[in-house]
């Protein structure tokens, strides 16, 4: 009894912070915002005080690596898992407390979709018309139109058994349209499809995000396709958001101030390797030396500077006196890779995010 | 830690949100989900090798007992319950210890694997194939998935029971001329009540395996096992009686020693059933209570009577009442932890 009555005061103060944080989110005109929005299990944090807002007409990526919460904040999202705190709006709907009315005009893609193998693709397409309330004729011209947008309509009346997973993939694309959504919400949309396949299904999306205006909120740890398909990121690591915004803005967040130089050189062994470090160290102006992955592959130089220009010039000339032969140099843009590792390294939780991946 | 406890649903979302798809003329989701199961299990394999099952188990020992239930009938025309006797006559001369070779008894032993049949990858089914994120991201109750899971099973075992039995009796309408009186038939509509009310109870139980155990194979792998435990009477019978004996030792007198064993075995719901079958079948049974029939002298001195069938229904209401209980009691524990799973696997 006693521990009961000690847990009454701090359950007090977290209702009414969850109350605050529902009046804040109401206000928000976003198809998607959260407040502090948490969800714990046991002792496990799996999403921290998340603040998120994903705006009509724009795919907002979540990036993160696997167990870095992307999936628990999306079923969160769908009322599929209640939070402990916090709170969230889809569509001016609060998914804990009105679960249908969200599930009703947002579409999911869950990671790893899966589909009843003994029926055909259409008839699993039917059986979730249904569910939403649509049947006959309507339901029919509704699948027909779904199927051409994922290019499936080959295909639509094998069994789902003898699906590729790009396919499967696709299905699952028009299952989540079949509803008209307003919203979009696809987790690990492209794991497991081929790179061509990739492309088409990124470019069906933004296609969907610019005839219809619909907000897409997708998780990926696969950095190089949200780059490519991304109004806007953000980097999630161990449950919580380390850093919001386009990719430029996240380079010069997080890419260090500096402009990144790319040098190449001819001939290097190990030894070689070792040693064009130590000049390259050396110059003036260099922040941070990056060592080549592989025997070809160039050095990264990070610059101190905005402007690479001085830095590239002092390069030269070290490497002309060191007698290293020099065989490219050029600027290059922060990669998200390397935005992404810096945002995880520099809010501290690099550690225990690579043990949950 | 009681801060972090997820605030409890409110009430009132549910009702406003039904009411909100009442209005736009849906169909409630159970229903959607029961008629896709129900069209899935009738297509399946499974339907027709059960139902090849339960149809040569009804009829074989139907075969062997034809000669005497024919002479049977002759020889007590315009007795009560000749009609019955399909059911509940077995082939003279032919004893295999435990089992009984009747329709009644072999409907007791294969009822129950209708029942884990049909349920037993219900969840994890859907959990297996990936559907179950997909589902319930539609616009339906999470309880909508089990609840129509049920019904479909339901349904579908309805159906196959009904089918079987129908056979029977038109097996004896035809080949053997016995035709049934008005009091038989409600006696036997009766009988198909409780038979399906005891596959209802399997049912929930295969649905709660489905529930807390993940992978399909292991959970039809312990229905039927448990299935072979209790439902054939062979080994949960043979346990119960040692069970029985042992807890009996000391009784003092012949009424209280087979009333003790009995208590025992009415631990298993399959004696539950057959006390309740054998009343609803056989007008001459008078009471179900062991100790009458084995332990009162003068009860076995008396006379034979026949029970009106309202007469038998009132012996066997608390059977039938224990059954309901054990069904809804198994449903609701399948149900609750369904509803507290995590949807992800």
């Amino acid at each position: 009894m006693a521990s009961r009555k000690e847990g009454d005061a701090p359950r007090r103060v977290a209702r009414k912070g969850r109350q605050r944080d529902r009046e804040v989110v109401e206000e928000s005109r976003a198809p998607i915002a959260t407040r502090r929005l948490s969800k714990r299990y046991g002792d496990l944090v799996a999403v921290d005080n998340l603040n998120l807002e994903v705006q009509a007409g724009e795919i907002f990526g979540l990036l993160g690596q696997n167990g870095a919460g992307k999936t628990t904040t999306i079923l969160m999202l769908l009322g599929l898992t209640e939070p402990s705190a916090g709170a969230a709006r889809v569509l001016g709907l609060d998914p804990a407390r009105n679960p249908l009315g969200v599930k009703r005009r947002v579409g999911y893609l869950p990671d790893n979709v899966g589909f009843y193998e003994n029926l055909t693709g259409r008839e699993n397409l039917r059986y979730t018309a249904r569910l939403n309330g649509l049947y006959g004729r309507e339901a029919e011209a509704t699948i027909v139109e779904v199927l051409v947008q994922v290019g499936m309509t080959e295909r639509a009346d094998g069994r789902v058994d003898t699906y590729s997973r790009g396919m499967l993939q696709r299905l699952g694309i028009a299952d989540a349209l079949l509803k008209s959504p307003s919203v979009l919400i696809l987790d690990e949309p492209t794991t497991a499809i081929d790179p061509l396949g990739v492309v088409e299904i990124l470019d069906l999306l933004r296609r969907l995000v610019d005839e219809r205006g619909l907000a897409v909120l997708l998780s990926s740890h696969l950095l190089a396709q949200v780059q490519s398909v991304c109004d806007r990121i953000g980097i999630f690591a161990a449950g919580k958001l380390i850093g919001v915004g386009t990719v430029a803005e996240l380079a010069r967040q997080f890419g260090g101030a500096g402009a990144h130089i790319e040098v190449g050189f001819e001939g290097l062994d190990a030894a070689g390797r070792t040693k064009t470090a130590e000049v390259l160290g050396k110059v003036e102006g260099i922040a941070e030396v990056r060592l080549p992955t592989g025997e070809r592959d160039p050095f990264v130089l990070v610059v101190a500077d905005e402007d690479s220009g001085p830095a590239r010039e002092a390069v030269l000339a070290a490497a002309a006196s060191n007698g290293l032969r020099l065989n490219s140099i050029r600027d290059v843009q922060p990669s998200l890779d390397d935005i992404y590792r810096i945002a995880v390294r520099s809010s501290g939780i690099a550690e225990h995010g690579e043990v949950a991946a | 830690m009681t801060a972090l406890a997820p605030e409890a649903p409110a009430p009132a979302a549910k009702s406003a949100a039904s009411r909100t798809a009442a209005n736009l003329g849906l169909r409630p989701g159970w229903v959607t989900i029961a008629g896709k199961e129900f069209a899935d299990h009738v297509q399946s394999v499974r339907f027709y090798v059960l139902l090849i099952v339960v149809g040569a188990s009804a009829l074989i020992p139907l075969y062997f007992a034809a000669e005497r239930i024919r002479s049977l009938a002759e020889s007590v025309s315009g007795a009560q319950a000749a009609f019955l006797a399909l059911f509940v006559l077995g082939p003279e001369g032919l004893n295999l210890g435990p089992i009984s070779f009747t329709v009644q008894a072999f409907v007791a032993i294969a009822a129950p694997l209708l029942g884990v049949a049909f349920a037993f990858d219900a969840v994890n089914g859907e959990r297996h194939q990936g559907t179950l994120p997909r589902l319930l991201s539609q616009p339906i109750h999470r309880d909508d998935v089990i609840n129509g899971k049920y019904v479909a099973g339901l349904a579908v075992i309805t159906l196959a029971l009904v089918a079987t039995l129908t056979v029977i009796s038109g097996f004896g309408l035809l080949r053997l001329g016995i035709t049934p009186a008005l009091e038989e038939v409600i006696r036997l509509i009766a009988w198909v009540g409780v038979t399906v009310l005891y596959v209802s109870l399997w049912l929930a139980f295969g649905t709660l395996l489905s529930v807390v155990i993940r992978r399909a194979s292991t959970s039809a792998l312990v229905g039927f096992g448990i299935w072979l435990f209790v439902a054939i009477p062979f080994i949960g019978p043979l346990l119960v009686g040692l069970l029985g004996n042992f807890l009996a030792a000391g009784a003092t007198s012949a009424a209280e020693y087979y009333s003790t064993v009995q208590w025992v075995q009415r631990l298993l719901p399959g004696q539950v059933y057959a006390e309740a079958s054998a009343a609803l079948l056989n007008p001459a049974v008078t009471t179900v209570s062991a100790s009458e029939i084995y332990g009162d002298q003068y009860a076995q001195q008396m006379p034979q009577t026949l029970l009106s069938f309202d007469q038998s229904f009132l012996l066997i209401l608390p059977h039938i009442v224990i059954l309901l209980a054990l069904t809804i009691g198994c449903f609701a524990l399948a149900y609750a932890r369904f509803m507290r799973q995590e949807v992800r696997a």
